[in-house]
């Protein structure tokens, strides 16, 4: 809501006291109007929008009703509304963690001195970030399915049947992590892989001098020289894994074996299919969007 | 190290013998072993990285129907590149590519000319609210894009653009990531070339033009990479936006594939295929950018 009118007023006084006191201001209104008229439209008055819809019932077609914090209520008494909460608290529990110590260890093991063309190593582990996660999903929809790659395997080396890691609640969600992580490292094994190229040489080798170990080294030395960065990586993944949608959405309920499960997030697939919306605030993550 | 111990209090002295020679090269060689071990390690770790990314690659060329068998085969029956073909026929798959070029493209355009202008604005003049400014346009950077996705359809609806490909480029071609990632290249350029080319008479467009961007192209060829590959593979509001066919980029597309293909997992794979060359050839080509842009700035198409 502050965004609108604060950015408003920025635009308008810019343009007298810049004159008066520092030549630049017309300059720079001509510089920033095509991005902050951009950023207005399509991001600040969205996000004000939202925050006003979700006072109203707001039907798409026909005439819209205030009703107060109604839609709130209703949502926080939802019971889908507190499994998509919970399922997406668990899904960051889980990935998060994983997700920093996979990164952070293999950018140690890649970054270390008996490792040759470590960038050839660094950009295989980043390919998967760039595809389309859509594409990721559906490969692993094919390993992970009835016959898939995994069961197949387990077939054929154990005589036992996996379990139908997309159909069932139990694996549903290990398997959406799994394939979270492995799509999703890459950023912060080349953030941490720069933050390690920084830390000094001497400082290493005048601890191995002094008998620190390789352990010793990397917890008293380079860990806390690397502190900022691993903070930095841990809110952005933060951020992002709570708006996780895509590859819960493909893994499991987009497949063509798998009903799309109610579970996991009450997200409007179509748009246009619902009848209304209201938007509780804006939040992250999976929340309800649905027609009440 | 530790094995040498049994040799030294060992019973039998004739297996002591041969062992203690080699101990004392030792040193040396484990400093050896150990990294080729580590290297192979790390390899292995890759290739098992790799798999589903092989596997798509092995089920796109398997014939209809053996996508799943037991035990799994790394080959079918027999190899089928026509299954390419199919694919891309089977749904307008080279529409689909040609829309999100498109749309990639003139998406990114925009989002360099708006970034590049906002981010000269932000760190080469001085104006009054200059910091403020900038720190609403960071914290714009926390808004999840579910928040905002919704409000946004319903613009689209009043402006009639649902359906259209400006629905699918404008609305996310203002973002703040793009600005604040030039601001910081171009806040490091000397002020001295801006101030030679002052004197010379060069107003802020040519300050802009021949001395600013000229230095910064790297960073601006990273914002555009990211930018076209997060275009490319942008899923949630293509899939609210657009729903004709004829207008879908390739995630739908693929999403369109899972739907209707259950049976044709090899189409559904070569589709999935055709869909990474071009990130991929992307990325190996500026590898090198694109490791220090997420150094410099940590964050890219997430």
């Amino acid at each position: 809501m502050a965004v609108l009118p604060v950015d408003v007023t920025a635009v308008a006084t810019t343009g007298q006291v810049g004159r008066k006191k520092r030549g630049d201001g017309k300059a720079a209104t001509g510089f920033l109007t095509p991005s902050m008229l951009g950023l207005l439209a399509f991001t600040a008055f969205p996000i004000a929008a939202s925050l006003i819809i979700g006072f109203y019932n707001w039907p798409v077609i026909g005439s819209r009703t205030f009703t107060g914090l109604k839609n709130y209520e209703t949502l926080l008494t939802s019971k889908e509304f507190h499994t998509a909460i919970l399922n997406t608290l668990v899904f960051v529990l889980l990935y998060l963690p994983l997700n920093i110590v996979i990164s952070l260890g293999l950018a140690v093991w890649i970054g270390s001195k008996s490792i040759k063309a470590p960038g050839l190593y660094r950009t295989i582990f980043f390919i998967p970030a760039v595809t389309p996660v859509v594409a990721n999903a559906a490969i692993f929809s094919l390993i992970l399915a009835p016959n898939g790659l995994i069961d197949s395997l387990m077939q054929t080396w154990f005589g036992v049947q996996a379990p139908n890691f997309l159909g069932s609640t139990t694996w549903a969600m290990p398997s959406v992590v799994m394939l979270s992580i492995w799509q999703g490292f890459g950023y912060n094994m080349l953030v941490f892989s720069a933050a390690l190229d920084a830390v000094p040489a001497s400082l290493t080798e005048a601890a191995a001098i002094d008998g620190a170990g390789t352990v010793a080294r990397f917890f008293r030395i380079i860990l806390p020289l690397i502190t900022p960065s691993i903070f930095f990586a841990v809110v952005l993944t933060l951020i992002s894994s709570f708006q996780v949608f895509t590859q819960a959405y493909v893994l499991t309920g987009g497949g063509p074996e798998t009903p799309p499960p109610r579970w996991w997030c009450i997200c409007t697939s179509r748009a246009s299919s619902s009848t209304s919306w209201a938007w509780p605030r804006p939040s992250r993550g999976c929340y309800s969007s649905s027609s009440w | 190290m530790t094995s040498d111990a049994p040799s030294v209090t060992g019973v039998t002295p004739s297996v002591s013998a041969p062992t203690l020679p080699s101990a004392r090269p030792r040193p040396v060689l484990s400093s050896r072993v150990g990294p080729v071990i580590s290297q192979i390690l790390l390899s292995l770790v890759a290739l098992l990285f790799l798999v589903p990314i092989i596997w798509m690659v092995l089920s796109a060329l398997k014939p209809s129907a053996e996508a799943f068998t037991v035990p799994p085969t790394l080959f079918g029956s027999a190899i089928l590149f026509r299954n390419f073909a199919e694919a891309w026929n089977y749904l307008p798959f080279g529409r689909f590519i040609l829309n999100t070029i498109w749309v990639a493209g003139v998406g990114t355009l925009i989002t360099l000319v708006a970034s590049v202008t906002a981010g000269y604005a932000f760190a080469r003049l001085n104006f009054k609210f200059q910091g403020g400014l900038f720190i609403l346009y960071l914290s714009t950077l926390i808004v999840p894009q579910e928040v905002i996705v919704i409000p946004m359809f319903l613009v689209m609806q009043q402006l009639g653009w649902v359906n259209s490909y400006k629905a699918l480029i404008l609305p996310w071609a203002f973002t703040a990531f793009g600005t604040f990632l030039l601001r910081q290249s171009f806040i490091t350029i000397p002020k001295e070339l801006e101030e030679a080319a002052k004197i010379d008479g060069c107003g802020h467009l040519r300050i802009l033009r021949n001395v600013i961007i000229p230095v910064a192209t790297p960073a601006i060829a990273v914002l555009a990479v990211f930018t076209f590959i997060t275009y490319w593979n942008s899923f949630l509001w293509p899939l609210i936006i657009v729903n004709d066919t004829i207008k879908m980029t390739v995630p739908l597309g693929l999403q369109l594939f899972l739907g209707q293909q259950a049976q044709r997992w090899e189409l559904l794979m070569a589709a999935a295929t055709i869909s990474m060359v071009p990130t991929v050839i992307l990325v190996l080509a500026l590898q090198k950018y694109l490791i220090k842009g997420i150094a410099l700035s940590g964050l890219g198409g997430r």
